[in-house]
This record gives C-alpha cells, structure tokens and sequence, in this order.
C-alpha cells in the first residue's frame, strides 16, 4: 500500500490486506539496497494469520520515495512517522542487517511503540569495511559483490534454496542493482556512523529476540553479544550453516523463530 | 574479510544446488521419484500453498531432483531461478505464455529450429500470438518490425541450421529501447561457450535434450529468468504487474522483485501446462552438465578439426561454421563467442540432393537422426527432417538449402570420424 507522509509517499507491503486497527501489526525493515521482498514469505504467512503487516520500503528503496535517511535515527523515526500515519500505536518491530538497527533504535528511544523486537543478523556496532564503504561511494559493482558474496555462508554460495529452483545468489544481486546509486552507500555509512546504540539498549523494554546466523561474517554472532547482554528481557537464537542472509538461506527456520516473538 | 570471490563455473556445474543429502550421506543427487509430498500438518499444508513457507507441493511444480538442476543451470547462466521442463518445445512454450497472451506480437529470428518455427508460425496463431520472422543478421529489421501489440523478441544464440550468429547485444538494445525482453533460445552454445544474460538477453531457455545432457537419453528443457527486466517500468506484462486472481491477486512483481517471472511460470505456467520433467530425467541431466565444459571444449575441439578438414575437400561445395574466416559472423563469433561456435556446422556436397543422401547413406560413426549435442556424432539433412513443414520460400529465408547437411559433432577420436567421412564422401560422389 501507498503512505502518504508530509514529506513522501512511501510503500508498504501489506500480504494485500488491509490495515484493520482492531489487529495486532508487524512490522518488517529490510536492509541497505534491499526492500520489501526479502520479507514476502513471513509477511504472508503473518498476515493469513490475523495480522497487521507492514513490509516497509524505506526511503529511496523499493517503490518508496526518496529522499534518503541519512542516519539510523531518521529511519527510525520514518518507522515511527509510518505507524503514526496508518494510527498504529503499537507493533512488534522486524528488522534484518540495516533494519535491524532500524527498529532497534525505534524500539529505545520510543519503548512504548514497540510489542516486541526481532534483530535478524544484527551486531553493535555494525562496523563496516573501508574496502566496502570506499566501493559503495563510487558505486562500484564491487560494492554489491561485497554485499552479496558476504552476505551468503560459504555454503548457501553454492545454493541449496529451501525455495525450489531459486539461485539465491543470484537474487541477492539482482536485488542489489535495483538500488539506485547512492543508496547502498547512504546504509552502510548510517550502519557505520551508529555508534551510541549500546548506550541505548537499556531503554528496550519489550521482549527481544536476536535471530543470528553461525555463518555470518557480516555480523557474526559473536558480535551480537554485546548488544544481546545490554537488553533487558533478551533471547538468541543461532541457525547453524546459516550467514547473513537469513530470510533467503532458512525462510522457514526464521519463520518459526519469529513466531516465538511476534 | 578476503577479497570476495564468486565460484567458478566448473566448481557450480558440479556442486550448484546440491549438499550431500542430510539424511543418508548420499554424495550425488537423489532421485526423488515422487509425485507428492507429506505435510507436517494443515497449517504446514496452507504455509506451503501460499508461498509463506517453503517446499514442494507435487512434482509437476516441483521436485527436490529437479530442484538441484534449476539452481545449477540458472547458476551458471547467472540468473535468478529456473524451471525444469518437460522439453525444450515446453520451456519455450513456457516462456512464452508466461508473460504473452492473445493479442500480442512476437519479433523473432526467421533462423530458427524448426520445431521452434511451427509453434510460432502456426500453433500460437491459432490462439491469438502472431510472430513477424526477421533476418537476424539485420538487428535494424527486429526494430522495423515492432508493433504496439508487441511483448518479445527472440532469437537463438547460433541460428539453425545456417548458424547466424545473433548479436544479442544490439536486439537487446533495440529490445529494451521499446520496453521489451528478449528471450535467447541458446541450446546451440550453453553457458560454457556463450551467456546471453551478460550480453543483455532477459530470458533463456534451453533443449536441455542437446549439450546440456550430452548423452542423447532424455527430452527436457529449461527456462532461466536473468532477475534483470523492468517489467514494471514497461508497463506491457500485466501477468506479472497485475493481481492474477488464480493466486489471490498476487502482483508477482510486488512480492517476487527480481524473480517475478520465473515465480509466475512456476505458480501458474508449471502448474496449469503441467509440462514437467521426471525427476529421473533430471538425474540425467545433471550428469551431463558435471562435464559440461570438459565436453564443450571437446565438441569444439573436434569441430574444428573435422571443418578444417573438410573446407577445401573437393567433394565439398562449401562449409558453413562461424569461426571460418568467410562465414558472415565471423568477427561477431570472435566478440560473442570467444570459446568456441559450438559443434554444430553446416556444408552441402557437390553434386546436390542425391549426393548428400548417398553420403548419408555411406556414414557409419556419425548417425543419421534428428538430434544435436549428443556425444556421439550425428548428421542429418534439414530440408527433408527437421525442417521439411517450412515452404521452399521460408527455407531459402532461413538459408537451408536442399542439399544442405547438417552435423553435430561428437566425442570420437577425430581420426575415426575423419576416416568415417572420408567413406562417405566417396561414396556420395559415385552418384
């Protein structure tokens, strides 16, 4: 669905239902140069299943307008300005990578909008490369082979899609291309320059969950520690075999973790 | 973190879209020769159904076999995801009328196989597709022939039997231009020796029957989607734009991004066609592509010997192959296909028609059949087989002429094949 916000229209997937205030809502926060897609399968399943769902665009992504949010905070309170637009007070917040910080520093600086919280390959903080970061600037094709080789286990690169006939790689990239330029770089530097979340995971006052692949070498679990420690009501769940790119390489595995916090 | 490096081909055509199987160990693919499979319970049953969860439903839409094969052809043609078929006719077919309903216009290639030719000339008419056949070496007579009511241009990498070679690069260009995909039929080359989807091509399919198989077992074909066409900023393919109510309104395009189409051919064309590969004949397949690029580098190996051979042999007319200096495409075939043309050429024998069927006759290692990409060497004469429904004008068009042989060739020790030929061409210039 279209959302008019004072400064854009921006998109939502919403499993083509409507928004019904008398449903508890969802929402899901992809990552840089990615958008609602990667979301499909759990935002239909949330959806047939009695919720609200957002898979928000965020903007310059996917079909929302830009302008770009340049730092963590702002998309943050894009987040906020959605569910105040749609008359949402509260929703369990989703978010993978980028997203992840996204509906992490939501869910701290406005506890009371938050029912519960998902981190889906999420580490604080997001350090990301100078090789990366420098690739992204100039919107060098190496910056998405970055992202996407990166992004996947050593072996999700050889495929195994639990989705059949799918070269998940392939796909990741495509996604990535999409991206108009100056997109990818906007994310990682804002995942780059957000450097006071820890101080702020105290604030969380919902029941968290950290979803983390062991194979992840974007934000390996390890990294993910520190966070996990500093929220309040927090638990972790490790898919084994699993990298970055969690929704493409175990759909239904991060399914069933959702469901335990949604 | 190291400098990130994709996997080479010859590593994907041997491990693309497989493990060893959880369950027993196994190292080379199952065969999971099943028709259906067991749901953990009715939520499970509705998950699968409406794509929240992942899985397989019925192996005519699909299979954990041909699974492996999908990802392994679309890895190494670098596309998002492919769909097994139950023939190369069918992946054409299933392209097609994945995104072309009645009403729409086809610009193709007028050098095509002649199954190919029937289902555009003559079957697809009768349910309102009409296709304008266009001289593909001329990419200007693609663009002149566009209509409003046009949705795809097409062509094959080499065309058949005259191997043109199609500059993919500008009938993509000319495709895109006009908001439109172009589909590449590249059975002829694989993506050993040519990948349309760097060269600007949107859909491929292939007869996975020929070079991807290599072994002349099985019928099967494959769709590949490249993930890389607008089809929304198009605005011509409401198939994938629009709510199709035989999936509750889903907008493939909205919820699938870059793998609308092949997620659309998959929930509709595999399911409502039904044009499925066994699962067996997956198996085979993925045999065959485990050595794709050993036996394409044979295949052209032993072409350009026995072309060399034959080119100035005085039995002979004249030989067509692109990599021969006074073929037409030559300079293309250098720029597109670096690695070879393939193992498919073309020359007639003096002495016309009753020469060409005495040769044919005569030959014993090279077998007379309709068939090409086998590993072993075959021979046919296009104008009275493969392409004997098109009229004399549409064979002159497509540069068949009546004496016309056309070879595959095969694994052999050249040496045989040389000797093979040799009988025959005697034989055929005692007629």
């Amino acid at each position: 669905m279209e959302i008019k916000l004072k400064q854009q229209t921006v998109y939502a997937f919403t499993a083509g239902r409507d928004i019904d205030a008398n449903k508890p809502a969802v929402v899901f926060v992809h990552g840089t140069g990615l958008d609602h897609t990667v979301w499909t399968l759990p935002a239909r399943y949330f959806g047939r299943h009695g919720f609200n769902v957002l898979a928000i665009d965020l903007p310059g992504h996917g079909r929302s307008e830009g302008p770009l949010r340049s730092t963590i905070e702002d998309m943050a309170d894009f987040l906020i300005e959605i569910l105040d637009a749609l008359n949402i007070d509260q929703a369990a917040l989703v978010g993978h990578s980028m997203g992840s910080l996204v509906v992490f520093d939501a869910a701290a600086r406005y506890p009371d909008r938050a029912r519960s919280l998902a981190l889906l390959g999420t580490a604080l903080p997001m350090a990301v490369t100078d090789a990366l970061l420098e690739s992204a600037i100039q919107n060098k094709h190496d910056a998405i082979d970055m992202l996407t080789i990166w992004g996947y286990s050593q072996s999700a690169q050889l495929g195994g899609s639990e989705t059949p006939g799918m070269w998940m790689v392939g796909n990741t990239m495509r996604l990535f291309e999409q991206s108009d330029p100056g997109v990818i770089y906007n994310g990682l530097n804002a995942c780059n320059e957000y450097r006071d979340g820890l101080k702020r995971a105290q604030n969380i006052t919902c029941p968290t969950l950290l979803i983390l692949g062991d194979r992840d070498i974007m934000t390996p679990p390890f990294n993910a520690k520190q966070v996990a420690g500093k929220i309040p009501d927090s638990s972790t769940v490790i898919l084994p075999g699993t990298g970055h790119s969690l929704m493409s390489e175990k759909p239904d595995a991060v399914l069933d973790a959702l469901l335990t916090i949604v | 973190m190291a400098t990130p490096k994709y996997i080479h081909f010859d590593t994907l055509s041997l491990h693309a879209g497989q493990h060893p199987d959880e369950a027993t160990g196994a190292r080379a693919v199952p065969i999971f020769q099943t028709a259906s499979y067991v749901f953990k319970s009715p939520d499970h049953a509705a998950s699968i159904f409406n794509i929240e969860r992942t899985g397989h439903v019925y192996s005519r839409i699909s299979n954990p076999t041909n699974a492996v094969l999908e990802e392994r052809i679309s890895a190494l043609e670098g596309g998002v995801g492919a769909i097994c078929t139950a023939s190369g006719q069918a992946a054409c077919h299933l392209a097609i009328t994945t995104i072309l309903g009645a009403g729409s216009h086809i610009v193709s290639s007028q050098s095509i196989y002649g199954g190919t030719h029937n289902l555009l000339a003559y079957t697809l008419p009768r349910f309102g597709i009409e296709t304008t056949f266009v001289d593909p070496r001329n990419p200007q007579a693609f663009r002149d022939a566009i209509r409003p009511n046009t949705r795809l241009l097409f062509g094959e990498t080499l065309g058949n039997p005259g191997l043109e070679v199609l500059n993919i690069p500008a009938v993509a260009d000319i495709a895109h231009e006009n908001g439109l995909p172009l589909l590449i039929d590249s059975t002829f080359t694989t993506p050993y020796l040519c990948k349309p989807f760097e060269l600007g091509a949107d859909l491929i399919f292939h007869s996975a029957t020929k070079f991807l198989s290599g072994h002349g077992i099985v019928i099967g074909g494959m769709v590949v989607d490249s993930g890389k066409f607008d089809w929304e900023a198009s605005g011509r393919f409401p198939t994938l734009t629009e709510p199709y109510a035989g999936f509750h309104d889903l907008d493939f395009v909205e919820e699938f991004g870059p793998a609308a189409f092949i997620t659309r051919a998959r929930k509709e064309g595999a399911r409502d066609f039904g044009a499925c590969m066994s699962p067996t004949t997956a198996f085979h397949v993925l045999q065959g592509v485990e050595t794709l690029s050993l036996r394409m580098q044979k295949h052209v190996e032993n072409t350009r010997y026995i072309v060399d051979h034959l080119k100035d042999h005085k039995a002979v007319d004249w030989v067509s192959y692109p990599e021969l200096p006074d073929h037409p495409d030559h300079e293309l075939a250098k720029e597109l296909l670096p690695r070879g043309c393939g193992a498919v050429f073309s020359f007639s024998i003096k002495g016309g028609r009753p020469a060409g069927q005495k040769f044919i006759e005569k030959v014993q290692l090279f077998s007379h059949l309709a068939n090409i990409g086998d590993a072993k060497s075959l021979v046919i004469h296009p104008a009275s087989t493969t392409h004997h429904r098109m009229d004399a004008q549409a064979l002159e068009a497509a540069g068949i002429s009546e004496g016309l042989i056309r070879m595959s060739v095969g694994l052999e020790d050249t040496n045989d094949l040389i000797d093979d030929l040799e009988r025959a061409l005697r034989a055929s210039q005692k007629v």
